[in-house]
């Protein structure tokens, strides 16, 4: 099937749409017309350098650029998560462990994809390895940005009954362990229900795109079933590294509660 | 029958019994420096805010701070830290639940050491443990903070405002009861109170705590 190539009129048109929403935001005093406008310039913007970016990308097919591609898209990554939270953790640790999570959520995940069970060779095709792993990084970027969030304001806003805890003698697992596995929850629930709903209530993107791409529904489901389960395991996984890595810096080597290590964004 | 002195978690040289504060400081306050004996039970007043509070959160050690605190001649840094929170326990002045009833807070069970004996002292039935946490009274809640921390038979008890929500006659069946531990176990006990009345009844020793040092005040009981 041929795909239908769309103008500058077609996405003025779409665009349109979104302006037609900032302006009744603006008129019902919402106050996100100014955020909703910058966003749309801003994805506008990057997908068109990205486009122009995978051009030369899939047409040199080397394992460096590659890399180097995936690793801007991991700092990047690395950055959202711990940009996103309230109460993060100061300086370099906070970024660190956001983009280790991110590290331990996507590319590992991805590796494992394109070596084992797309079996693409060479395994950085970069058709294959930077979708993969862009949608790797989306999706579990939220689950993980959630979690971290979560768990830092919780723990702060709890501060006392956690302490309550260590003063009956529990170690700072036990103490912060209802807290810590509320988070996780949080974190994973989303990509659960989103794989409960998938081919019932919604499309998922990437079979959507498949579709009109050309290939057959049957090839594309099977792709999206592959990514749903990388998606989920990367976000599992992802959320359980950042919970524990933040949880260690939060208390210190005698098991106090140690909030000071946190930075309050305001908003 | 005469109880038997518990053995101390920490043993050591007969000389060193006892609570020891080395150079307490934390928060810019101190540093302080106090030694308390097995049986004794030393009180701590001062106007609000000083940092009384902060005092018995350093000697737990759930603050950070500089100096040291030994049991027994066994310094808190040398122990692992739930293990001296469990031999130092420390009842705060407000009290936290995390489940919905009482009894899963007692970490043993509640028939642990003297839990069930001291329910009832402090007039609570058998079935207390299935008491949904929700519907506890301040004071309730206060008294069975205390009995909690009772319950894992600790040597030492900082003791924050522990009576501030009760009436007269529960507030002289609580003394009565650290008044007894302290004199059959030789626990020790650190009482911060601004109830003056209340301290020369219960300490040996009354100090006012300054933000550099205690003080030490005449108990006119003694």
């Amino acid at each position: 099937m041929h795909v239908i190539s769309l103008g500058a009129v077609d996405l003025g048109l779409a665009a349109f749409l979104l302006l037609l929403l900032a302006a009744t935001s603006f008129r019902i005093g919402l106050g996100l017309e100014k955020r909703m406008v910058i966003s749309g310039v801003r994805m506008t913007v990057q997908l068109l350098l990205i486009g122009l970016v995978l051009k030369v990308l899939f047409a040199s097919s080397s394992l460096w650029l590659v890399l180097s591609m995936a690793t801007v898209m991991l700092l990047v990554a690395g950055y959202e998560v711990w940009a996103r939270q309230k109460r993060k953790l100061s300086g370099a640790r906070g970024y660190l462990i956001s983009t280790v999570s991110m590290l331990i959520s996507s590319f590992t995940v991805t590796f494992l994809a394109l070596t084992i069970m797309v079996g693409v060779d060479p395994w950085y095709t970069p058709q294959y390895a930077i979708p993969l792993l862009g949608m790797l990084l989306g999706n579990t970027m939220n689950g993980v940005a959630l979690a971290s969030d979560r768990l830092t304001t919780e723990l702060y806003n709890q501060r006392s009954m956690v302490e309550q805890r260590l003063l009956l003698g529990q170690n700072w697992q036990e103490a912060s362990g209802d807290i810590r596995r509320d988070c996780m929850r949080t974190g994973m629930i989303p990509i659960i229900n989103s794989m409960a709903a998938a081919g019932v209530v919604s499309l998922p993107g990437m079979m959507t795109g498949q579709i009109l791409g050309g290939s057959s529904p049957l090839d594309a489901v099977k792709y999206q079933i592959l990514i749903m389960f990388l998606i989920a395991a990367g976000t599992g996984f992802g959320v359980l590294s950042a919970i524990w890595l933040i949880s260690r810096q939060l208390f210190d080597n005698r098991q106090r509660l140690v909030l000071d290590e946190l930075t309050v964004v305001k908003e | 029958m005469k109880e038997a002195l518990l053995p101390s978690p920490f043993p050591d040289q007969e000389k060193t019994r006892g609570l020891r504060l080395c150079g307490l400081s934390f928060l810019g306050n101190g540093p302080y420096s106090l030694d308390i004996l097995p049986g004794e039970c030393v009180g701590l007043t001062g106007r609000s805010g000083v940092g009384k509070t902060q005092l018995l959160r350093a000697v737990a050690d759930v603050i950070v701070h500089e100096g040291d605190c030994l049991l027994d001649g066994t310094a808190c840094s040398a122990v692992e830290p739930h293990v001296w929170r469990k031999t130092v326990a420390m009842v705060p002045a407000e009290s936290f639940w995390w489940y919905d009833t009482v009894a899963p807070h007692f970490a043993g069970g509640m028939e642990q050491g003297q839990s069930l004996e001291l329910l009832g002292k402090m007039g609570f039935p058998a079935d207390v443990g299935t008491w949904r946490v929700s519907r506890l009274s301040t004071g309730e809640r206060q008294r069975l903070s205390l009995v909690r921390s009772l319950s894992s038979a600790p040597r030492a008890l900082l003791l924050d405002e522990p009576t501030s929500a009760l009436d007269r006659e529960m507030v002289q069946v609580v003394e009565e009861i650290i008044r007894d531990i302290c004199r059959k176990r030789k626990s020790i006990c650190l009482w911060v109170s601004h109830d003056r009345e209340q301290l020369a009844r219960m300490a040996n020793r009354i100090y006012r705590v300054e933000a550099q040092m205690l003080v030490e005040e005449t108990n006119e009981c003694m």
